[in-house]
């Protein structure tokens, strides 16, 4: 093929704008970390969590959360014997400091953890008008930074309120289940951190992870199934009145 | 700053995402489509009697299009970046098809129209001026200034042709924006196939009052007589468009309502608290019942023509306000409550910010500013052009 030296001129300039959207999308990974090995996900067991709150403290220091927006958060649930269907629910600058004592002496009360619940079929994925929000090929959502135009059709899209747009950078933000640890072979920080082992990692892929031997003996729920978004946080023990 | 919140809210839904502007938004967006579905009656559907109003709504439609994509801009985080909607849309996301639809609209559909449609004027006026204003039509002819009876004959076949193709692009551009709400499966307010058909029948009804209204002063602001005939077509029109998209409106309100399905409740007790100014009172009672109660009456009564005319100018003006308030019912309502139903919280719009108050001010006093200049240098009005063109034939 013969190029001349104006068509040379012409197509470098479009190559390296078309290599930047090649590179744009795709996760920042290790070596030797083979994203088609993994499937992420995350168990909560809604039994152990006490609502201490250190996944959220963790999380804002491990991710330089702003302060007022929540990568991962933590509600109690006040739930009335014949009130199932109206919980009281708080959380208390996302659960961070932990809760006061509940008011009520009757009813049950427990803590939900949440976060980005890592749908394979996301709604955020699906509305983002230039790609900036996409699903590794690990099964994590991520954002691309330099990318992401802060629309916000995906904070609205995002049916658990996982999303929020950064004020620093004007773009979206949502938990990254620690991308840049658990490629590296490190847990979460909220994992980490947690003092109950009310977190636990999940790599779906993976036939040695101790995630296959509870979903068999255990009966698990995901938020919102309805929606049918493939959420991948799996919640052991999910009462019926949380949302 | 802190956000009043009732009951509980997700941590980050409290601050909300989409503000005034992007209530502006379709409200512009709707009366471009609005204004040129009014313009195809005449030119596609031959109902001569709105001919008066003909290239006043081609006009209206372009100055309401041009200011269109500003409150989008000004609402992005990164206003920079939006070019990459041209270069790498996303395929599975309703929004990444704005700028095409919106490019095929302007360029294809409006401003194709307009220059067909004027392009005789242009040229009579490119020889009839002088000075800067000769140096403007001379460019706007773009080098074309075959005014032959036969090549005017094929203006008249292509723009024709446009209009045609015009309508469903109308069409798909309003319908396309309810769209982008109504396929949000997250949020119920908003989730609903009905969303795209209900924003396409208000965006006629709001363009379609706008181009009576426009015509009313502009005949008032010259001082020459309204064309009674003219604004009683419209006015039928509008009155008929109205009852649809009132019917429309109310489907969606009786199926949410018999259906009451699991944010029943929560919706319920937002329209009756914090939207019930906004929704009860200003979009269904004031905007919606009044206009529609006094354009029946002209149908029904016997009025004088005065007296018609003040009739539509205050169910012109209500139904403005009624579209404006269900813009924003949709827009800033679909972001009061939680999407776990158990909390509200309250917008707090600035008035000195960039999605502020002053903005949404002055992005709507705009494409009044841009109509002013369109009109003033491609005047709508038929006698206008007889002049121009006469005096033109005597220059030459």
């Amino acid at each position: 093929m013969n190029i001349t030296r104006r068509q040379l001129l012409i197509l470098l300039p479009a190559a390296a704008i078309a290599w930047e959207h090649v590179l744009a999308g795709t996760p920042e990974t290790s070596p030797n970390y083979n994203m088609t090995d993994h499937w992420w996900g995350m168990l909560m067991d809604i039994t152990k969590c006490i609502g201490c709150g250190s996944c959220v403290r963790g999380c804002q220091m491990e991710n330089q959360v702003p302060d007022g927006y929540f990568r991962t958060w933590v509600e109690r649930y006040h739930v009335e014997d014949w009130a199932l269907e109206y919980p009281k629910v708080d959380s208390p600058d996302g659960g961070k400091n932990g809760f006061p004592p509940p008011k009520e002496d009757s009813g049950k009360n427990f803590f939900v953890p949440k976060m980005c619940n890592q749908c394979a079929d996301s709604p955020c994925t699906q509305v983002c008008p230039v790609g900036a929000t996409f699903v590794s090929p690990d099964g994590v959502v991520l954002v691309d930074q330099k990318y992401c135009l802060g629309c916000r059709y995906c904070v609205q899209a995002c049916p658990y309120g996982c999303r929020f747009i950064n004020p620093r950078t004007e773009t979206a933000n949502k938990c990254t289940l620690c991308y840049h640890r658990i490629t590296k072979g490190l847990t979460t920080a909220c994992c980490e951190v947690c003092p109950t082992g009310a977190r636990q990692l999940a790599d779906l892929r993976n036939p040695k992870d101790p995630i296959h031997d509870f979903l068999k003996t255990h009966s698990v729920q995901v938020l919102k199934p309805h929606l049918a978004t493939r959420a991948k946080v799996f919640y052991y023990g999910l009462d019926g009145s949380v949302r | 700053m802190q956000i009043p919140v009732e009951g509980f809210m997700y941590p980050n839904e409290v601050e909300l995402q989409w503000s005034v502007l992007i209530v502006l938004y379709p409200f512009l967006t709707g009366l471009v489509a609005g204004a040129f579905i009014l313009a195809s009656l005449e030119r596609v559907f031959r109902v001569d009697a709105v001919k008066p109003t003909y290239r006043l709504a081609l006009l209206t439609a372009l100055a309401f299009l041009i200011v269109a994509p500003l409150p989008l801009q000004l609402h992005l985080g990164h206003p920079e970046r939006s070019f990459e909607m041209y270069l790498t849309p996303h395929s599975s996301s309703a929004m990444a098809m704005f700028g095409f639809v919106y490019l095929w609209y302007l360029l294809a559909v409006l401003v194709l129209e307009i220059w067909l449609d004027y392009r005789r004027d242009i040229v009579v006026m490119s020889q009839s001026t002088t000075g800067w204003r000769r140096l403007v039509y001379r460019a706007l002819t773009l080098g074309s200034s075959n005014i032959s009876e036969r090549a005017l004959q094929i203006d008249e076949r292509a723009g024709w042709l446009i209009t045609v193709i015009g309508i469903p692009s109308a069409f798909l551009l309003h319908g396309y924006v309810g769209f982008i709400f109504g396929s949000v499966k997250a949020n119920p307010w908003w989730s609903s196939p009905l969303m795209p058909v209900v924003f396409l029948f208000s965006a006629m009804v709001s363009g379609i009052a706008i181009v009576m209204l426009l015509y009313m002063l502009m005949c008032r602001v010259r001082r020459e007589p309204i064309d009674v005939r003219c604004v009683d077509t419209v006015a039928k029109y509008l009155f008929y468009t109205f009852i649809i998209d009132f019917s429309l409106e109310m489907l969606d309100l009786i199926h949410r309502i018999y259906e009451a399905d699991e944010s029943f409740r929560s919706l319920d007790f937002m329209v009756h608290t914090r939207l019930y100014l906004s929704q009860v009172v200003l979009q269904i009672l004031l905007g919606t019942v009044a206009p529609i109660g006094l354009l029946a009456l002209t149908q029904v009564i016997k009025l004088t023509d005065m007296q018609r005319q003040r009739t539509y100018v205050v169910a012109g003006c209500l139904t403005l306000i009624g579209i404006f308030a269900m813009r924003w019912n949709v827009v800033i309502g679909g972001q009061l409550f939680s999407k776990s139903f158990l909390g509200y919280t309250t917008y707090k719009m600035g008035f000195v910010a960039r999605e502020g108050l002053l903005t949404a001010i002055i992005l709507t006093i705009l494409p009044f500013v841009i109509l002013w200049v369109l009109v003033k240098l491609l005047p709508p009005w038929p006698e206008r052009q007889a002049v121009a063109v006469t005096v033109a034939a005597s220059a030459d």
